[in-house]
This record gives structure tokens, C-alpha cells and sequence, in this order.
């Protein structure tokens, strides 16, 4: 029997994971790594560093912080800013209470715009119109929406109510934007006036919300057994999507009045709203048909074997498990059709890039500073995009996981 | 089994044929079956048999032949094409549960949108079928957390939740783990003793031993032979029902 | 319940509002009935507003004098020529642009991919913050901060930011010295062609060769050197030099000669092909990441080398990702070429507005700037997806 001899298995000892190896692994691995490290580390170190300067030493903000009113409601009579307040508030409550009540993504949602109201509440502005009524406000609506967290969870509170509330704030919100003729309390206050970030959200607010069922009725058209419909829908949706966007723009302000009898005449403002919203139905409608082709034949089946009309089938069945397939890509649509509504400025719409523009035109002096403007508009936009594509993940995740197959 | 035979005939097939484009898939099918009957189909791959119990509830079309079930005619009247659909149940080879929804709503979507019933009680009589086919600690589940045979009797207790008087099974155990067949075929012989009229296109012959009221050999679209489980296995008449005897009782 | 005659449903018998294909053809026909008369209706009172204000719906004014200058036309162009000669001008712009817009944006946006799945820290980050900055601004916004606040900076001619021989830039745009045929030229363009020709053939026969007897063929090599010397030997051919260096040269208040892209050209270029990049990217890295890495492993276990591994393995299976999604952003980028009116450049889009501004004829106009871009639209998708059907794998 031999002796067996216990080796002692000596270890190595554990190198730190201090930031000199981190370097050593992801910056200096390799000769070829370590030259673009030393090319590459001066070059973002001088381009980050002028940057900053630049941004706090020589841009001239004023260009930004002089018209904090323009860049938001463009030129909605001043006095009748209320009437914005209404509906703003009126959408910031019932963020709350969705929140109070269903929970999930739309507690970030409603947070994000509580704490983005309060840092409005608290911008270094100096401006006769921002004052101290409207700090109060801003500060007050995030304030709302905490409330309507806390009415949202009365259990008492049908969530039918909420909804109810949703649908009829894009009703109240015309209403009051745009007010009546001939009214003491609600003076009529055209579109023209309206501008800015105003138009902007109304703009993407309203096409997402008119371009989504429309997008659905066509991916459902084209794939009708009706020849006529589906030959329709596939001849509309492939000329829009063949076509850009500005060219629908065009032909909804210029050429649409020619198509519709001669009395009618369509506010302009309106007829870019239905040009985006027809321009996006047909990108979703493809992002639809995408989901509606991916669900298993045998669902269907099993939903009429056990009785359900077509009408049902659809509703509990195919449309649920089509949307989860390409939310993905349908909220990439919406993302892209915010962007989009920058070029209402083309056709003379001043939306929030348009009232940046109109400003720079507006003294001489500013044409220097159009790089802070235009860098303050691409900011916002990034801001809103980006929060809208980290919601679009989240929200896939969760769908993901009730899903798995 | 049960003594069916003066039951009355609840599902009547006489000369049905139907053909997919040129393809003459179904050529001349004449079959009764009386109520609380079960009846045992099976065949070679695309011999019909599928097709066959399909055309029972309307997934697929007949072009001619008369098909009545519960007394009700078969063929382009919708509304009775929807009264059929309640009164039958079908469970699929691919299961084909509502990936999006609960098992407890798998099983009480239907009866509360088509039969109307309070939520309430479909949610009892879902309870209820699930403690039947042995898994009523799954509801809140989704499917794709069953395993193949959980869902398979989740898809039986969803067909029977309409309460219907026939139920089709279209190979019911084809697409299971070995393993899980016979949790499978339990449900599907408690349900056969308590009464059911069934329709089965399945290969597991150990069932059709213990439980079918008749066998029916499929073969190029005919009805080759029938007769009881004991004619079929121990004196088939007709040397291709021999020889497809033969292929799969050779396990 | 027994089955007794009279409770069967003779055929016949079935009222012909459940007769489901009665139904069929009744939905059919109302169907048809709505559309077209919509779409007849709308046409009906197209007709009558048209006729109303006069409006001539014919193509003639193509022929008519154009009037308005386009700067820098790609084609002979002056404005006494028509209105069908300068949207022809547009279109050729539109094209130039798509064309070195897409094939700028393919290059870039690969690199980018590359980088950002480079195993250098640094580098990824750059190229993330590159991607992720350029996908969540409108296309609108970064073409005016190029335009207008970018090349607004550009100095006048006289200050010209030089690099002397080479390179001039200044307000009225970019020059660069640039080749130029002489007329002694003819036997250099020939032999460059038919070199060009010979190497697709040789590359193409010899690497058949290859894949059918594996006999090593070089074809690469050969293909490389057919191209290389053909135009080497068209060269000494010519009498002369066949390329004359075209330098640009200040004239006055202008450059003249050498290659010229004006700053309303390049904002559009550079824009399109910056923006479109960071969606290439992404297209590029899923498809990239898309190949299992087994793949990879496999091939080496096999004895590929490195380029064989890319070119032979993880390419194609890349590739099938990659394609559909690429196409799209193709497309996007020619019809993103119309906000070239923001920034002055004329394209299709912009000469089909001054043309309805000096001509009226909305319609007709219109109508040929729709019909320009959804052929080009269907004409890439086509071609594109002919290419795409043939590298997709046959699924079940």
C-alpha cells in the first residue's frame, strides 16, 4: 500500500478587483487595445472637457432662458394660460390615480413627471412671466399627481371611473385650449396662437392615440378575405409607407381641401394632425399584421372549438397575443412618430423646433446663438426619447415574463 | 362499456366526403354513434381520421354528405354551427391553451362570454373540473409554466367547462413525454366511465382496450373495418387493419 | 331526444341571413359597395374643386421654361431649360444623396457596430454614446445644428480654411482637387472596364473551380492582380496622361474647378448618414450577435482560419438577420432625403415645391413626386428582397 501523500492544493491568491485590473482587462488587453486606449483617451478627455467649458462659460443661455413661455405654449395669449393648466392638470391627476390604481410601469411614469414638474417648479430662470404664481403651479401639479396616487387607491374607486377620466381628457382639453366664439369665460384663442411644446405634445399625443386603432383596422383589412377591402388596405398602406412624410404633410395642407366638399374648411393644425396620424397608421398597421401573423393557427381553433364567435376570438385571443408579439416594435413606432412631428415646422406649424427657430429669426443679435438653441431642443427631445425607449424595455420585460411559452 | 345500445343516436355521418383541392381526403364516411358511446378512431397518418373530427364541429368543411349532431344539422347555417361548437368539446394534439391568460381563465373564458354565466360560477365549475383532472392548485398558473400533460388536462377540463354532450379528442397524447400519457388517459377513462359520449383519433390501444365502445380503422380516406375492441384486436377482418395492427402493437 | 325527420334541416332550407356563404358574398359586396364609393365620392368632388378654380390637371407645363436656378446642378441646367429638365436635376440630386447616403451610412454604421462590440472599454462607450445620441433626436434637428450652426460658421472665400493643393472650405462649400480625364484618356477608361470585367469573371470562374475540385486557385489573388494591372497597361497606352489634377483655384469671388459639394449638400450628406448610421449600427450588432457563438467555436474546432471563419461562417448566418431590418433603413434614408428643404438643397422633393409656387399645378406636381418616391421605394425593396429571399434559410 503506498503512502498517499496529501497534496495541499495551494491557491492562488485572489488578485483585488481593483480598478488597476479592470484597466488592465477592458482598456489595456492587447497591444492593439492599448494604442486606441492612448489615442482615444486624450481625444474624450478634451472633447468632454471643452464641451463643458463651452456650456458654462461661453454659451450665451439667454437665448433659452429668456422665453421660457415661447418654448412652452408659443404664443398663447398670456393671460389665458390657465386654460393649458386645466388639461395639464387634468392628465397629471389621473397619471396618479392609474398609478394608485393598476401600479406597475406607471409608477415610474407618474414619478418621472412629478419630479420633472418639480424640477420645472425650481428652474434658475429669471423671467417676469415665470414667477412665482407659476413656480406655486408647477410645484402644486406635482403635488397632483401624489394625490391622485393616493385616490387611485381607495379600493372603493372603480377603475372604470379612471378610464372614463381618460377618455374624456382629450375632449376637456380642447375644449378649453381652444375655447369659443362669442364666450366671456372662454374666449376663442385660434391654433395659430398655440406653439411649442404645447403643439409638440398635442401633436404626438393625439397620433399615437388615433394612429394605433386605425393601424389595427388596416393590418386587419389587408389581411380580410374581402379582396376589395384587402386590396385597399394594401394599396393605402403601401403607398404611405413608400412614400415620406413630408409629402403627406404637404398633400394634407394643400391638396385635402380639394377632396372634400368645397364648405368645409379643416384648421391647420388639425390637417397636420391627421396627416402624422395616417402616415404612422400605416407603419403600425405592418407592425400589427407582423404580430397578427405570428400567432399559432391552433389558437384560433381552440377559440371557436369551445364557441367563441369571431368577434370574441379576436378580441380575447388574437389581438392580445398579436400586440405582446410586436410591442416592441409598436412602441418604437410611437417613439418615431414623436420625433416626426418636428417637421410640422415645414409647413409653418410652430411646434416647440419651430418656436426656436422663429426666436433666432427674431433679432439679429441671435444668430450667434443658434447652437444653443438647436442643442437645447435636441436635449429635450434626447430627454423624452430616451425615457420613452427605457419604458418600451420595461415594459417588454414585464410582458415577457406572463408569456413565457 | 356502459350498455349503450339503446341510447339514441347523437351523432349521424352519412356518405361524407370531402376533398382539399384534387386531394380526395374523405371518400364515402357512414358512422353512427349513440350517446355516452366511446369510440376509438385510428389509422395511418393521413388517412382522414383528423380531418374527419374536425368536420364534426366545423374546423373543416364537408362538400357533401349529411352530417347531423345532436339532432342539429351540420353545414352552412351558422347559427347552427354555433350551437354545435357549444355542444362539443375539442381537445387538440397541441394542447392550444391561451398562453396569455391564467389556467382558471383558460377555463372560464368561454363559459362566461358565450354560455353568459356570472363570473362566479364559472370559477366554481372551473374549480370544480380542475379537482377532476387533478390539478387545482395550478389556476393562478400561466401554461407555459405546466408541463405537457398539466396542460393537456387543463385543455380537457376547458372543453368540458361548456358542459357539452360530445367531447373530440384529436391525438390527445401525441405530442406528450412518455411519462405523461397516462395522466393524460386516466382523465380521459374517468370521463369515459362517467358517461361521456366520445370521440377519440388516438394510437394508445391500451385505452380503446380498457374503455372503447367501438374501434374504427381509417385507411385512404374509408372506413376500413369496425367493430368492438375485442373484434378489432383479436379477430380484424381485413388484412390492412392486420397489417396497421401489427406496425403498432409491436412496441 | 329521438332523431325524427322532421327535425332535419333540408339543405335548402337554410334562410340565407345564416347561410354562411351567403354571408360571404353579401360582406363582399357591401364591402365594395363603401370603398369605391368613397373613393368615387372623394374623386367627384376633387373634379368639381378643380374645375372650380381652373386648375389643369395635364403634365404640359413640364414642357414650360422652369425660371428658377438650382445651385450647383449635377446635369447641365440653367433656368430657361423646363420644368420637366429641372425636376429631372432633383431627381439626379435626390440620388446622388440616397446613394453616397447609404453607402456612407452602411460603412459608418458597421464601424460603429464593431466598436461597440469591441472588447475596449473605451471605445464601446464612444460608440454608444455616438448611437444612442443620434437614434433619440429628430433628423430635423441634428440636419439644422449641422446646417445652420455647424457650416454657419464657415468662414467667407477669402478666409478659407485651406489645406493647400488639397482641400478649400469655406461658405460656399467644400473643393477639393480632384482627378479629371483628359482627352487622351480613351484606352484608360476602356482598359479600367475591361479590367473590371476580367476580374468578376476570373474571381467568379476560378473560385467555382475551387468549391468543385478544392484545388487551391487563388482567385482572390489573380482577380486582385487582373484588376490592378489592366489599368496599369491602359495607362502606358495613352498618348498622354489620361488624369489631369483638377485644383481648385480662386477666381474673384469664387473657387472654380475641382470637385464640389455645396454646404447645403453636405449638411443633407452628412446628417443622413450620421443619423441613419446609429440605426445601422444596432441592425449590424443584433445581427452580429445574433450568431450563436457554438459557431464560432465549431468553425475553429473544424480548422477554418480567422477569415474563413468570418467570411465562411458567421457572415452568411449574419447576414440573414441583418438584411430585412437594413432594407428598411435604406428606404427611410431616401425618403428622409425630402428634409433636404430645410436645409436648401435641391432635391425631388424642394424643386417639386418652387415648381408649384412658379407654376401652380399642385396636383399634377404632386402627383409626380409621390410616383418618383414610391418607385424608387418599390424599386429598392424589390431588387433588395430578391437579394434577401435568396440568403434566407428554409424554415419549416
Amino acid at each position: 500500500m503506498a503512502a498517499t501523500e496529501i497534496v495541499q492544493e495551494i491557491k492562488r491568491p485572489p488578485q483585488p478587483p481593483g480598478p488597476i485590473k479592470w484597466m488592465r482587462d477592458n482598456l489595456f488587453n492587447g497591444w492593439g487595445n492599448t494604442l486606441l486606449t492612448l489615442v482615444l483617451l486624450p481625444f474624450a478627455a478634451y472633447v468632454m472637457f471643452s464641451s463643458i467649458r463651452w456650456m458654462f462659460v461661453d454659451a450665451d443661455w439667454q437665448v433659452v432662458t429668456n422665453f421660457p413661455l415661447l418654448y412652452a405654449v408659443g404664443q398663447y395669449p398670456r393671460d389665458q394660460l390657465w386654460r393649458v393648466g386645466v388639461g395639464l392638470s387634468l392628465i397629471l391627476f389621473l397619471m396618479g390615480a392609474s398609478w394608485g390604481k393598476w401600479g406597475g410601469l406607471l409608477r415610474s411614469i407618474a414619478i418621472a413627471f412629478a419630479i420633472l414638474f418639480a424640477v420645472f417648479a425650481l428652474l434658475p430662470v429669471h423671467h417676469p412671466e415665470f414667477d412665482l404664481g407659476m413656480r406655486l403651479y408647477l410645484g402644486a401639479n406635482a403635488l397632483l399627481v401624489l394625490a391622485g396616487y393616493f385616490i387611485g387607491r381607495i379600493q372603493s374607486l372603480k377603475a372604470s371611473y379612471i378610464v372614463i377620466g381618460w377618455a374624456i381628457t382629450p375632449i376637456v382639453t380642447i375644449i378649453f385650449l381652444s375655447g369659443f366664439e362669442n364666450s366671456a369665460t372662454l374666449p376663442a384663442v385660434g391654433t395659430t396662437l398655440w406653439g411649442g411644446l404645447l403643439v409638440t405634445f398635442l401633436l404626438a399625443a393625439g397620433g399615437i392615440v388615433l394612429s394605433f386603432p386605425i393601424g389595427i383596422a388596416l393590418a386587419l383589412g389587408r389581411r380580410s378575405s374581402l379582396p376589395v377591402v384587402s386590396a385597399f388596405s394594401t394599396i393605402f398602406i403601401e403607398t404611405i409607407r413608400g412614400v415620406p412624410l413630408i409629402t403627406i404633410l404637404f398633400m394634407f395642407s394643400i391638396i385635402l381641401a380639394l377632396f372634400l366638399p368645397s364648405e368645409s374648411r379643416i384648421d391647420r393644425l388639425l390637417r397636420a394632425l391627421m396627416a402624422v396620424t395616417v402616415f404612422s397608421a400605416a407603419y403600425s398597421a405592418e407592425n400589427v399584421r407582423g404580430g397578427l401573423q405570428a400567432v399559432p393557427p391552433g389558437q384560433i381553433e381552440a377559440a371557436k372549438a369551445v364557441g367563441m364567435s369571431n368577434f370574441q376570438t379576436m378580441v380575447f385571443i388574437t389581438m392580445p397575443q398579436a400586440l405582446r408579439a410586436v410591442l416592441p416594435a409598436i412602441v418604437g413606432q410611437f417613439i418615431s412618430l414623436f420625433k416626426d412631428t418636428t417637421l410640422v415646422v415645414i409647413v409653418g406649424i410652430n411646434d416647440f423646433l419651430g418656436i426656436g427657430r422663429s426666436i433666432i429669426n427674431s433679432d439679429p443679435a441671435f444668430m450667434q446663438l443658434q447652437i444653443e438653441v438647436y442643442l437645447f431642443i435636441a436635449v429635450v427631445y434626447w430627454i423624452f426619447c430616451y425615457l420613452m425607449s427605457i419604458a418600451s424595455r420595461r415594459l417588454e420585460a414585464m410582458m415577457g415574463v406572463s408569456t413565457r411559452l | 362499456m356502459t350498455d349503450t345500445t339503446n341510447n339514441e343516436v347523437i351523432i349521424s355521418c352519412k356518405n361524407v366526403h370531402k376533398w382539399y383541392d384534387e386531394f380526395h381526403v374523405l371518400r364515402g364516411i357512414n358512422m353512427e354513434v349513440r350517446k355516452g358511446e366511446v369510440i376509438v378512431i385510428f389509422g395511418p397518418s393521413g388517412s382522414g381520421k383528423s380531418t374527419f373530427i374536425r368536420t364534426l364541429n366545423r374546423l373543416e368543411e364537408h362538400q357533401e354528405g349529411d352530417i347531423i349532431v345532436d339532432g342539429i344539422e351540420l353545414f352552412h347555417d351558422v347559427r347552427n354551427i354555433e350551437k354545435i361548437r357549444t355542444e362539443t368539446g375539442m381537445v387538440f394534439q397541441q394542447f392550444n391553451l391561451f398562453p396569455h391568460l391564467t389556467v382558471l381563465k383558460n377555463i372560464t373564458l368561454a363559459p362566461i362570454w358565450v354560455r353568459k354565466w356570472p363570473k362566479d360560477k364559472a370559477e366554481k365549475v372551473a374549480m370544480e373540473l380542475l379537482e377532476r383532472v387533478g390539478i387545482p392548485e395550478q389556476a393562478e398558473k400561466f401554461p407555459g409554466n405546466l408541463s405537457g400533460g398539466q396542460q393537456q388536462r387543463v385543455a380537457i377540463a376547458r372543453a368540458l367547462a361548456m358542459q357539452p354532450q360530445i367531447m373530440l379528442f384529436d391525438e390527445p397524447t401525441s405530442a406528450l413525454d412518455p411519462e405523461m400519457i397516462k395522466e393524460v388517459l386516466d382523465v380521459m377513462i374517468e370521463l369515459a366511465k362517467s358517461g361521456m359520449t366520445m370521440l377519440v383519433v388516438t394510437h394508445e390501444m391500451g385505452f380503446a382496450r380498457a374503455v372503447a365502445d367501438r374501434m374504427y380503422f381509417f385507411d385512404e380516406g374509408l372506413i376500413v373495418e369496425s367493430g368492438s375492441p375485442n373484434d378489432i384486436f383479436h379477430n380484424p377482418q381485413e388484412d390492412r387493419t392486420k397489417l396497421f395492427l401489427s406496425q403498432i402493437l409491436h412496441h | 331526444m329521438t332523431t325524427n325527420q322532421s327535425s332535419i334541416q333540408y339543405k335548402s332550407d337554410i334562410p340565407f341571413y345564416r347561410d354562411e356563404r351567403v354571408l360571404k358574398i353579401i360582406a363582399q359586396i357591401i364591402s365594395t359597395i363603401l370603398i369605391i364609393g368613397a373613393v368615387v365620392w372623394a374623386i367627384m368632388n376633387f373634379l368639381k374643386a378643380a374645375d372650380a378654380r381652373g386648375m389643369t390637371l395635364t403634365f404640359d407645363f413640364l414642357k414650360e421654361a422652369a425660371g428658377f436656378p438650382i445651385s450647383n446642378p449635377p446635369i447641365e441646367y440653367n433656368p430657361s431649360m423646363t420644368f420637366g429638365r429641372a425636376f429631372l436635376v432633383g431627381l439626379v440630386n435626390t440620388l446622388r444623396v440616397s446613394v453616397f447616403g447609404i453607402i456612407g451610412a452602411t460603412i459608418l454604421g458597421t464601424l460603429m457596430a464593431l466598436a461597440r462590440l469591441s472588447s475596449n472599454w473605451l471605445l464601446s462607450r464612444i460608440a454608444l454614446i455616438y448611437i444612442e445620441f443620434h437614434r433619440n433626436i429628430p433628423l430635423l434637428v441634428l440636419l439644422f445644428i449641422w446646417y445652420f450652426t455647424i457650416f454657419g460658421q464657415l468662414p467667407r472665400v477669402q478666409e478659407s480654411i485651406t489645406w493647400p493643393g488639397l482641400v478649400y472650405i469655406n461658405r460656399r462649400g467644400f473643393y477639393f482637387t480632384w482627378l479629371r480625364l483628359t482627352e487622351t484618356s480613351a484606352p484608360f477608361v476602356i482598359s479600367i472596364g475591361i479590367g473590371i470585367l476580367l476580374s468578376i469573371i476570373v474571381y467568379v470562374i476560378l473560385r467555382r473551380r475551387r468549391e468543385l475540385t478544392g484545388q487551391e486557385t487563388h482567385y482572390s489573388k489573380i482577380s486582385l492582380g487582373i484588376l490592378i494591372i489592366f489599368p496599369l497597361i491602359g495607362w502606358f497606352l495613352c498618348t498622354g496622361s489620361p488624369l489631369q489634377l483638377d485644383v481648385p483655384v480662386l477666381e474673384g469671388f469664387n473657387f472654380s474647378g475641382g470637385l464640389r459639394f455645396t454646404p447645403e449638400f453636405a449638411a443633407l450628406f452628412i446628417g443622413l448618414t450620421m443619423y441613419t448610421a446609429a440605426f445601422i449600427a444596432e441592425v449590424v450588432r443584433a445581427g452580429i450577435q445574433a450568431v450563436d457563438r457554438g459557431q464560432v467555436e465549431a468553425a475553429r474546432a473544424v480548422g477554418l482560419s480567422t477569415s474563413q471563419v468570418l467570411s465562411l461562417v458567421v457572415m452568411p448566418q449574419a447576414l440573414r438577420v441583418i438584411i430585412p431590418p437594413m432594407i428598411s433603413q435604406y428606404l427611410n434614408l431616401t425618403k428622409n432625403s425630402s428634409l433636404a428643404l430645410a436645409v436648401g438643397f435641391q432635391e425631388v422633393f424642394s424643386v417639386g415645391k418652387i415648381t408649384i409656387n412658379q407654376a401652380g399645378r399642385a396636383v399634377p406636381v404632386f402627383a409626380l413626386v409621390m410616383v418618383t418616391y414610391l418607385t424608387m421605394s418599390l424599386l429598392t425593396s424589390f431588387v433588395l428582397n430578391l437579394y434577401n429571399r435568396r440568403i434566407q434559410f428554409v424554415t419549416r
